[in-house]
């Protein structure tokens, strides 16, 4: 175990008990800021595996723009103090299968890729991903543009639906 | 770096995050879940990525696109929760569904 996987290993506990308290945790703003911990800590595991430029998207879309969307739904959708119980009566079978779909997803990538090695000889850098993404990757960008207008659009009209009535 | 460091920990990301879908009440925070499950695919992209050390850097550039494609999900999502919140005055899913 050399130094990379000690802080990787480090990194991944933040990140999966961050994880947990964002999905149990009873505040909801909480629950949003604990997500924002785990968003960051899996950046921290991109730079890791050399995806330097993957890293900072991360943390400008996650926890920039998306967390922050996140908390403003929160308090635009804000209840009474008199609020019910923050999980539904199927807690224990979602549990159950979360705890199945993480077992076995985990039980095959170790049958499957158990002694394979991460060298790191193609770093992602800025220059790099950016010359795949505008010379190889253009056509799924240009496309991929259209999506988030129309994403935008749609959001935009969905949420103004309801309000001139 | 151990290929299995990655791809166990996007596992636990992914199972924690289909648990806060099934689970959570509030309809905004079970959408937080699938954007911490689009996290797990993400760290699995990356991880193939460098462990392939592919020449068109597959894994990566896909990453970005899960990322802006995640970002207008979360977009509409929470446009649609907003107008189900004007229309029943709750985001619970349980008194939505009765």
């Amino acid at each position: 175990m050399n130094g990379t996987e000690v802080v990787f290993a480090l990194l991944s506990v933040v990140a999966v008990g961050s994880a947990v308290l964002a999905m149990t945790c009873r505040q909801l703003v909480h629950a949003a800021l604990w997500l924002v911990v785990t968003l960051g800590a899996v950046a921290g595991c991109f730079v890791l595996m050399t995806a330097e430029f993957v890293a900072w998207v991360q943390v400008l879309v996650y926890v920039g723009s998306v967390v922050v969307l996140v908390i403003f739904a929160l308090m635009l959708t804000r209840q009474g103090a008199g609020t019910t119980a923050e999980v539904t009566g199927n807690r224990w079978i979602a549990a159950v299968l979360g705890l199945v779909a993480a077992v076995g997803l985990g039980a095959t990538m170790i049958a499957g890729f158990g002694g394979q090695r991460i060298e790191g000889r193609r770093i992602g850098t800025a220059a790099s991903i950016g010359e795949a993404l505008f010379t190889d990757w253009v056509l799924p960008f240009e496309i991929l543009s259209g999506v988030l207008l129309a994403a935008l659009v749609g959001a935009i009209v969905i949420a103004r639906s309801g309000s001139n009535r | 770096m151990s290929l299995l460091y990655p791809l166990l920990l996007s596992s636990a990301l992914f199972g924690i995050g289909l648990y806060g879908v099934l689970a959570r009440r509030n309809a905004v925070l079970m959408l937080l879940g699938v954007e911490l499950m689009l996290n797990a695919v993400n760290l699995n992209l990356v991880a193939f990525d460098a462990w392939f050390a592919d020449a068109l850097h597959t894994g990566q550039v896909l990453t970005l696109f899960t990322i802006a494609l995640a970002a207008s999900e979360i977009g509409l999502g929470l446009a649609i929760v907003l107008a189900l919140f004007r229309a029943v005055r709750t985001v619970d899913v349980d008194e939505v569904g009765r």
